[in-house]
């Protein structure tokens, strides 16, 4: 039998030199596994010109870094990434390989996954290792959010694991010098790639994105009419936030689905979220019960959106919503002043 | 083109997940699988995306949408609903030896599957949903175009143009923050987002069709897959334990005596001001 | 634009549409509707408790059966209900409790008259309902009707969901003319049959359409709006005082509707409560109220809130049901088309009986048809036997009975407060169903009672009491 696989891997999603936050925030948790196994934390870069991205992940504490460098490596394309990815695998015989739960992340996990025959837990929000097993302990939500499960990988290497963006946090880059650098080549010829990028197409939302921002304040169909959720938006405004909503207002028309947040929307996690004219549906829950503060704004006292709120006001959105914009706006005021003296 | 010679169409394989509607999904404590009785079952909602757009393709092109469903006898009922949508052709695989299947199981019996089927015709597409809403891994239909080698768009939310004869197919996939064309060769496997499109009203002849539809139903003994490979014996991944996510502290109710909204709404404000307005961010 | 709109353009963009490809995806769809079925013998339009025993009862009869339901299966737009008594579903489901999904056999009967702080109550308790053939169970209506699609669909009869029947579809002019099937609002969405069932519950516009019903006003319904609450682990056995998995229903009375002409309700399910109200909808709106406020100051009563402490709300369900009976029943039946369950008003509203009328009244339609069907003959003529049956039975019987209770209660609400001993003993009689019309077991009652000289006097104004409540 050969050698026992060895080392964490983690995949540094990167295009352009730009990379992932969720990359160094795997970095930072990778560290603490490979400490706690007794074993070597590595990065892994695929792309082309990569030399200034394979420096940085030193700085975020690799012990070694392996690497691709070709052309056909970039832009991403699922087809070239795990051809690499699975070449350096078989080559290197990682012990477990961490990577984002990002678009690129998901594409590309199943794919290596399935040509290693190996297990892959998605979307984890918490790991650990069994030090006596050498096993990775992979927590995720399953079946809705309500239940957290801990999955293993039996006898297979390496373990899989897709982390969500924002679960660790992202840590310090260190002056570190580089060290060793393992260099694989991509045994892919241009003809072999059945796959063309022919253009992206970048939508900044002009308001940013739901699942990335710190303050949400979100309607439900308890505000009533279209125009009430209008002040939704105000207090948004006045907040600095983004205007969030259940599925009962996306699907009243009140708002688009970028908006929606829960299950079949966005899952955030932001520092405020308040819920103005939200029950509380199970499914709207699981994708806001993670937020640091939750406002509940409602008229019923028994809606189970006040089981998660921090703070809980029994009231009609639509008179309270205005009346707290007021509020927020003098209180604004007065710290801008305060923030300038 | 010239669909009327009949000599470029497509034939498409989508592969559905019978899944339980609500969140109210319990697990077995003795086996650490999930318990699915009393739970409305539905079509995977990414699944059911996935078939309009197969249909809407077909409509479009000519030819033919198979359906397949890996799971408990039971799933027939999300097949002859997929019927009911439109589709041609619906078959099951349903196995004692399937059950337990992760996700690297899964895609080995579903590739089996589509491997027999194209021995009959040939297939052009495979289209899947983004993930299915109980397990969310977002794995099978990757694992498939792996074991096939076929080309893998996933979260494609539109397709811009198919082409029979070029053998080629372009679409749009969703990235976080904006979307990016692709051009790939056919066969190809897609996953599809939401947005990809709306799901048809069906005419009422399919509806009776989805039900006097008998679906075709595909064992072990018909796909001859290595038995090693199946069920819980073929899945590397095993749920270890499981456990309720902490619940949040008991919240403050603001105002319960009597408060105006005035002053309600400055006591909201004293709570969060200092934990929110972070100066010059 | 909106987002269809804007989809057809794209699709438009993607594909030169050109006659000839509209034709071939035509041919697409005429070659894949090839070998369906046409035309049925029977269709029955809606999936509740009435349009499910007629097409099981249909389809076992070996009549092709097409039901047709607007919800996303049999079940999801049925919210009540909620006591299933075991005689009428065995009629049509024998030994129905080995298989269906039940929450708990019912073993006492109360009926709680609520004043403003108290309560007068009174119940009957017997554990031979513990065992089969049982008297009633407590069930959740949208889990037990799924059951019964099942059942019909495996008995032969086909189910088309999320689809609304708008119309009828009829031939010929004046008293030839009949319904030969119906339209819903699918594309190719004409189906003929030979008759059609309406079982699509309370305000059926097609039933009027068609002329079998006048238009209803809001003092022929009511409105009911009911909770399913969840308690913690033991907590029905002890509070209601029973064993493990026996169930008790309370019927409550007086200020539960705030004195508006009406019941409130507690049933046991397995592990939840359900706690509902109905209230006449003309009431409600002649005094300004919600129903969900009559609810909760209903849970708030000091005589029910022991029972609900701790109780996490997990459903909140609302229904109209007609509330009108024997005087609100329409004409049954006419050449070609069949009325059944709510649609016909077949509702108990003082026994909150609905779902065991309309099942029977589903199996006697499901009787008649297949009748019809041996003699080829759906015409009116033929049909009146429905009408019949139901007149025999206890369905229209008791509906007959109940005809001027509203005004009774109206008027003499305190009765109840008077003689909750009486009721008790009349109890042991009339919560027992089993289909022997009530108006023979009050005869019975009285006779008993009136062996007993000392109860004499009361016995006038006990039958009165009955007459309302029994």
């Amino acid at each position: 039998m050969a050698e026992h696989p060895l080392g964490i891997w983690v995949y540094i999603e990167q295009e352009k030199g730009q990379v992932a936050p969720v990359s160094w925030e795997l970095m930072g948790e990778g560290r603490r596994l490979a400490d706690k196994l007794g074993t070597s934390l590595s990065g892994v870069v695929l792309g082309h010109q990569i030399d200034k991205v394979i420096n940085r992940v030193f700085a975020y504490g690799a012990d070694s870094v392996y690497a691709i460098d070709d052309p056909l490596l970039e832009p991403y394309r699922n087809q070239t990434h795990s051809h690499g990815l699975v070449q350096l695998c078989r080559d290197h015989q990682p012990e477990i390989l961490l990577m984002g739960a990002t678009t690129t992340g998901r594409d590309l996990s199943g794919s290596v996954a399935t040509q290693l025959a190996t297990g892959l837990t998605a979307d984890c929000t918490e790991l650990d290792i069994d030090v006596e097993k050498r096993k990775l302990l992979q927590t995720r939500p399953a079946f809705g959010g309500n239940i957290l499960a801990t999955i293993l990988c039996r006898d297979r290497w390496p373990q899989m694991a897709t982390v969500r963006p924002r679960v660790f946090p992202e840590p310090e880059a260190q002056k570190a010098p580089s060290s060793t650098v393992v260099r694989g080549k991509l045994s892919l010829q241009p003809k072999d790639v059945t796959v063309e990028v022919i253009k992206r197409i970048n939508e900044e939302r002009k308001e940013g994105y739901l699942d990335g921002t710190d303050i949400i304040v979100a309607g439900g169909r308890g505000l009533g009419t279209k125009e009430n959720f209008q002040l939704v938006h105000n207090l948004a405004q006045a907040l600095g936030g983004m205007a969030g909503a259940s599925r009962p207002a996306v699907e009243s028309g009140w708002i688009s689905y970028s908006h929606q947040v829960g299950q079949t929307g966005y899952s955030v996690r932001p520092k405020l979220y308040i819920a103005a004219g939200i029950s509380g549906a199970i499914q709207h829950l699981v994708g806001m019960q993670n937020a640091e503060i939750i406002v509940a704004i409602n008229k019923d006292p028994d809606a189970p959106i006040f089981r998660v709120a921090t703070y809980g006001i029994i009231a009609d959105a639509a008179e309270f919503l205005p009346i707290f914009t007021e509020e927020v706006k003098k209180r604004m005021e007065g710290k801008a002043v305060t923030a300038k003296a | 083109m010239n669909i009327m010679e009949g000599a470029f169409v497509i034939n498409i394989a989508v592969c559905l997940k019978q899944v339980p509607d609500t969140s109210e999904v319990r697990l077995d404590p003795k086996t650490n699988t999930l318990k699915r009785e009393g739970i409305p079952s539905i079509i995977n909602p990414y699944d059911a995306h996935a078939l309009e757009e197969a249909l809407t393709l077909r409509d479009q092109v000519g030819g033919q949408v198979i359906v397949l469903s890996m799971g408990p006898p039971q799933a027939v009922q999300s097949l002859k609903k997929a019927i009911s949508y439109g589709a041609d052709r619906a078959i099951l695989l349903t196995d004692r030896v399937f059950a337990g299947s992760d996700t690297l199981a899964t895609s080995y019996i579903l590739t089996g599957a589509l491997q027999k089927l194209m021995q009959e015709e040939p297939i052009d597409l495979i289209l899947c949903g983004k993930q299915a809403i109980d397990g969310d891994t977002a794995q099978v239909g990757p694992g498939i175009a792996s074991r096939l080698g076929w080309p893998l768009l996933t979260y494609v939310s539109k397709v811009e143009k198919i082409s029979p004869q070029a053998r080629e197919i372009m679409v749009h996939r969703k990235l976080e923050e904006g979307r990016e064309v692709l051009r790939a060769s056919l066969p190809a496997l897609l996953t599809v987002v939401k947005e990809i499109n709306e799901i048809r009203y069906a005419p009422l002849p399919d509806l009776i069709r989805g039900a006097t539809y008998a679906v075709e139903i595909w064992n072990n003994e018909d796909l001859h897959l290595d038995p090693t490979q199946l069920g819980l014996k073929g899945s590397p991944t095993w749920v270890s334990k499981t456990g309720t996510p902490p619940l949040r502290e008991k919240g403050e109710m603001l105002g319960k005596d009597q408060a105006s909204s005035a002053q309600i709404a400055s006591l909201l404000a004293e709570r969060l001001i200092p934990d929110i307005v972070v100066p010059n961010r | 634009m909106s987002q269809k709109n804007k989809k057809k353009q794209d699709i438009a963009l993607a594909k030169e549409s050109s006659p000839s490809k509209d034709k071939a995806m035509k041919d697409k769809k005429l070659e894949r509707w090839a070998s369906i079925p046409h035309e049925f013998e029977a269709i029955v339009v809606g999936g509740g408790p009435a349009g499910l025993s007629a097409a099981y009862t249909l389809a076992k009869g070996g009549v092709k059966t097409l039901l047709i339901e607007r919800g996303d299966f049999p079940g999801s737009k049925n919210v009540m209900g909620g006591v299933l008594y075991s005689y009428p579903t065995a009629q049509v489901f024998p030994d129905f409790w080995k298989k269906a999904p039940l929450e708990r056999p019912i073993i006492e009967q109360r009926a709680y008259l609520l004043a403003e702080d108290s309560a007068i109550t009174a119940g009957f308790k017997d554990n031979r309902f513990f065992e089969e053939p049982y008297n009633n169970f407590t069930v959740f209506r949208g889990r037990f009707d799924k059951w019964m699609a099942g059942e019909a669909m495996e008995a032969g009869a086909l189910l088309v969901s999320e689809t609304v029947v708008t119309d009828l579809l009829y031939e010929g002019e004046g008293t030839g003319k009949k319904v030969v099937g119906v339209i819903t609002n699918r594309e190719e969405g004409t189906v003929r049959g030979h008759v059609v069932l309406l079982c699509e519950g309370a305000n059926s516009i097609l039933a009027q359409r068609a002329g079998l019903q006048e238009d209803l006003s809001p003092g022929d319904l009511a409105c009911a709006v009911k909770e399913v609450i969840k308690l913690p682990k033991g907590a029905i056995e002890e509070r209601f005082n029973v064993e493990k998995g026996q169930g008790v229903t309370i019927e409550l009375l007086g200020e539960a509707t705030l004195g508006m002409f009406g019941m409130g309700w507690i049933y046991t399910n397995k592990d939840t409560l359900s706690v509902g109200v109905g209230v006449m909808i003309n009431e409600l709106s002649r005094r300004g109220l919600n129903p969900n406020t009559v609810l909760e100051k209903m849970k708030n009563h000091p005589a029910l809130r022991p029972l609900l402490v701790e109780g996490e709300t997990v459903e909140y369900l609302a229904k109209i049901i007609p509330e009108g009976g024997y005087k609100q029943v329409p004409k049954l039946y006419s050449n070609g088309v069949l009325v059944c369950g709510d649609t016909a008003m077949l509702v108990n509203g003082v026994h909150r009986e609905g779902s065991n009328l309309a099942m029977t009244s589903g199996k006697m339609a499901a009787e008649t048809v297949i009748e019809a069907k041996a003699k080829g003959d759906f015409s009116a003529e033929a049909l009146k036997r429905y009408k019949e049956r139901l007149e025999d039975s206890f369905v229209l019987k008791d509906l007959k009975k109940y005809q001027n209770v509203s005004g009774l209660m109206q008027t003499n609400p305190h009765f109840f407060t008077v003689y909750p001993n009486m009721a008790r003993q009349a109890a042991q009689e009339l919560f027992t169903v089993n289909n022997v019309p009530k108006k023979e077991k009050q005869k019975k009652i009285i006779r008993d009672i009136r062996k007993k000289r000392s109860l004499t006097q009361i016995a006038g104004d006990l039958y009165r009491i009955w007459r309302t409540f029994g």
